[in-house]
């Protein structure tokens, strides 16, 4: 992927790998690159928004980084991945390329979907990244879908199925959540808790805010994680992966998380203060936090890190031009892909 | 005093069952409670209790006996101290056919007794046109459409392990209407699987297993039920391919019984057919023969693409002629003119093409010929075969069993008149279900139904006649 090579082409340094980390140097430097591009992107993508070069919806994932770094980190080829709507970072974490989901944003015929899907509905047969989905809970059926055609075609792949926490009170979550212990299918849930669901806190919406014991009463074990730092979230995923694999059934995760953005484009934020958002900003920051672990365990220096921020920025850069730079779809296209 | 013990209706839509087996005879006594018979229907075998305390003074249909109508008496019961000779023997004189011999197996192969029912032909066969892209000089066989529904899925489980059957009560069950029987025998719980009472999420966890290169065959126990997992077959099935600019589909069916079954009221009568075929991406199928339930829904399981397949629970037991062939599988999206004639065209599909076939015979007696076509799949509409039809006939009833606004005679209608606006001479008729939610009462329901003779009024209407 992109930023997998604005790594290694900086992995020059000869800092001493701490006895305290559990990650290797160039691990370390992925998962910063990684968050970067996904938070450099959604800041580009804010401000094509603005530019009114994006139409509709648009739901950036700054802030969540970490999650869907370390649960990738834990991940293999063939393990799919399937998440809701706020899904750009998900796609770039999956190895997609940042033009293609970006010129998807601008509904240009360089994206994924050909600039019919849009932000919500984008998918990558090649990367296993199964959409992208614009209704509320949907996606977790069809990601314990895929868990069954795993567990149908007698492969040890599992699929990884995000979802927030306002759609941890659709009937359809546990719907899945029965068959898919009833069924021992290989799926592990991460319930993205980023504390509001558009604009209703946890605390507003459920009657049990401990997240991670929903799957209880279905026997499915779960826990709480801290999703702002990217190392818990990778030890949390491979461990929730080795029961997967190992034929025991579903996995539950709560990855406690934060939005700094609106709900969307639109959402003042009205339901919360900007000092709790600042706050978190300012000490729980994944990236920030991943960065001061670099430096104080002399992984890279900082001008290590600058230059990766320059190769991220230059990759944002480029898929924003080519994003603007890609035609729209052929009117012809209005026709295609709906029937074959 | 004795009692008659009447043959039980044991499903809404239940006319008649063959009596397999008493489990009593003349002389026993029985309590409340006891299982005296063992009745089939085309659907299940079911234990007959004893209601009333006594001694079973007379049999009066002999265990084997088929085509036992409800309501028949099929066996006395004496009170204590009664004597048999008490039971009035005018009253075993009933209307029922002599006793077959008793077949060993009936119970374990069911299908053995469907066999040898008799020959229940549609009733206007001389008009049934025989499909022509069937070979001339095939041979046929009379099977039921939920036979040729159930050799449909057998035949394609057989040639591609990716496909599945799930839903309620598949399995072990053997289908709640008894269409999926034998499946679990052949093909085992990895691939005929129960699910829990769970539409919503069973519906989307075999969307997702489709996106997973899986071929899911996803049974509703009745299209109503369906309602509750409406999202995901049309947000997540059908509009998948278009959003993911073609990378990504789910190509599955989904099927079960649709539209009216018998008084079971609103909440279970309904017809999806213009829901679903207003959906683009989707495909709609609604066959009315047994011979076209079996070559559709082959061709469904393997179309690439979401396949809504409409059954209805009515037909489920009749019976039509089925070609015999290895591997006979049919067009989806052509209409086909079961009825040749010169004065009208009716239009009509599943249930409808029975209400039409029966008015065209009557209308033939007052002297008008009519035509009818079955449009067999909604989505694609072939409604070229419709308007050739009204080409020759200029004259157009649209039957269907759902609701008119919005409809599939609406749709029709618009694109007849479109194609064939100089052709008319008189503006097209539609015959559908009243506009209100489905009585439960018997006369309201029948008023509010579509029959043949709502379809005959509708073809005057269109003709001028009376």
């Amino acid at each position: 992927m992109a930023s997998k090579k604005a790594t290694t082409s900086k992995a020059n340094g000869s800092t001493p790998k701490s006895k305290k980390l559990k990650a290797s140097r160039e691990d370390l430097l992925h998962y910063y690159t990684d968050m970067l591009l996904i938070r450099r992107f959604e800041e580009k993508a804010g401000q094509l928004y603005g530019m009114g070069l994006i139409g509709g919806f648009c739901h950036l994932y700054i802030g969540q980084e970490a999650v869907v770094v370390g649960m990738q980190a834990a991940l293999e080829d063939g393990d799919q991945v399937i998440t809701s709507y706020r899904d750009h970072g998900h796609m770039l974490a999956c190895g997609m390329e940042a033009r293609g989901v970006m010129a998807e944003l601008t509904g240009r015929i360089g994206g994924y979907s050909k600039g019919k899907g849009g932000s919500m509905h984008m998918f990558s047969a090649e990367k296993n990244f199964y959409g992208g989905h614009g209704i509320v809970g949907a996606q977790v059926p069809i990601g314990t879908g895929l868990a069954f055609s795993n567990k149908y075609k007698g492969t040890d792949r599992v699929c990884v199925t995000y979802f927030g926490d306002g759609a941890a009170n659709q009937g359809q979550v546990y719907e899945s959540f029965n068959m898919a212990e009833l069924w021992s299918l290989p799926v592990i849930y991460v319930i993205e808790n980023n504390q509001y669901a558009m604009g209703t806190s946890v605390k507003r919406s459920s009657s049990e805010t401990h997240l991670y014991k929903r799957g209880a009463s279905f026997r499915i074990p779960g826990e709480e994680v801290d999703g702002m730092d990217v190392l818990a979230v990778k030890a949390a995923g491979e461990k929730a992966v080795k029961w997967c694999r190992a034929g025991k059934g579903p996995y539950l995760l709560e990855l406690k998380t934060y939005r700094y953005r609106g709900h969307s484009m639109s959402d003042p934020a009205k339901y919360r203060s900007r000092e709790e958002v600042q706050d978190v900003r300012e000490h729980q920051d994944p990236i920030n936090n991943l960065k001061e672990l670099i430096l104080d365990h002399k992984v890279a220096s900082e001008n290590d890190l600058k230059e990766l921020e320059k190769n991220v920025r230059a990759i944002v850069n480029d898929s924003a031009e080519f994003a603007q730079s890609s035609p729209e779809p052929d009117p012809s296209e209005l026709y295609t892909d709906v029937l074959v | 005093m004795s009692t008659e013990i009447l043959m039980p209706a044991l499903s809404p839509t239940m006319e008649e069952g063959t009596l397999a087996k008493w489990l009593v005879k003349e002389g026993d006594s029985v309590a409340s409670g006891d299982v005296i018979a063992e009745i089939e229907t085309d659907k299940a075998t079911m234990e007959v209790e004893a209601v009333d305390e006594g001694v079973i003074g007379k049999i009066l249909v002999a265990a084997g006996t088929e085509g036992v109508k409800v309501n028949v008496p099929i066996a006395v019961i004496l009170e204590d101290g009664e004597d048999a000779s008490a039971v009035n023997n005018d009253s075993a004189s009933v209307e029922t056919p002599p006793a077959a011999a008793p077949q060993a197996n009936v119970q374990n192969d069911p299908r053995h007794a469907k066999e040898a029912a008799p020959a229940a032909v549609p009733k206007y066969e001389p008009s049934f046109l025989v499909d022509p892209d069937i070979p001339p000089g095939t041979e046929f066989k009379s099977i039921t459409v939920r036979e040729a529904l159930n050799e449909a899925m057998m035949e394609e489980m057989r040639r591609d392990e990716t496909v599945f059957l799930m839903g309620e009560e598949v399995a072990q069950y053997q289908g709640a209407y008894k269409v999926s029987q034998g499946l679990l025998d052949e093909f085992g719980e990895h691939r005929v699987i129960d699910t829990p009472i769970t539409e919503h999420g069973f519906t989307g966890l075999a969307v997702g297993a489709a996106f997973g290169g899986l071929k899911p065959v996803v049974e509703f126990m009745t299209f109503n039920f369906a309602m509750q997992a409406i999202d995901q077959i049309i947000n997540s099935a059908a509009k998948t391919r278009y959003m993911s600019g073609g990378q990504m589909s789910a190509p599955m069916v989904f099927r079960g019984p649709n539209g009216a079954a018998a008084r079971v009221a609103a909440q279970h009568s309904q017809c999806f057919g213009a829901w679903y075929a207003h959906v683009p991406g989707l495909k709609v199928i609604s066959p009315y023969s047994a011979a076209d339930a079996k070559g559709l829904l082959k061709a469904a399981i393997r179309d690439p693409n979401p396949v809504i397949f409409l059954e209805n629970e009515i037909l489920y037991g009749q019976r039509f002629d089925v070609p015999v062939l290895d591997d006979y599988v049919l067009p989806i999206g052509k209409a086909r003119l079961v009825r040749k004639g010169t004065d009208v065209t009716i239009s009509a599909h599943s249930r409808g093409v029975e209400w039409a076939l029966e008015a065209a015979e009557q209308l033939a007696g007052e002297g008008i010929d009519a035509e009818v076509v079955d449009l067999r799949t909604l989505r694609p509409l072939d409604s070229e075969t419709v308007v050739q039809s009204v080409m020759k006939t200029n004259r157009l009833v649209t039957v269907e069993e759902g609701w008119g606004q919005h409809g599939i005679g609406a749709e029709i209608a618009t694109r007849v008149m479109a194609k064939a606006f100089d052709y008319l001479d008189a503006p097209v008729a539609r015959v559908h279900q009243e506009d209100v939610p489905l009585p439960y009462a018997a006369n309201l329901e029948a008023l509010s139904l579509p029959n043949a003779e709502k379809v005959v009024t509708a073809v005057k209407q269109v003709c001028y006649a009376d």
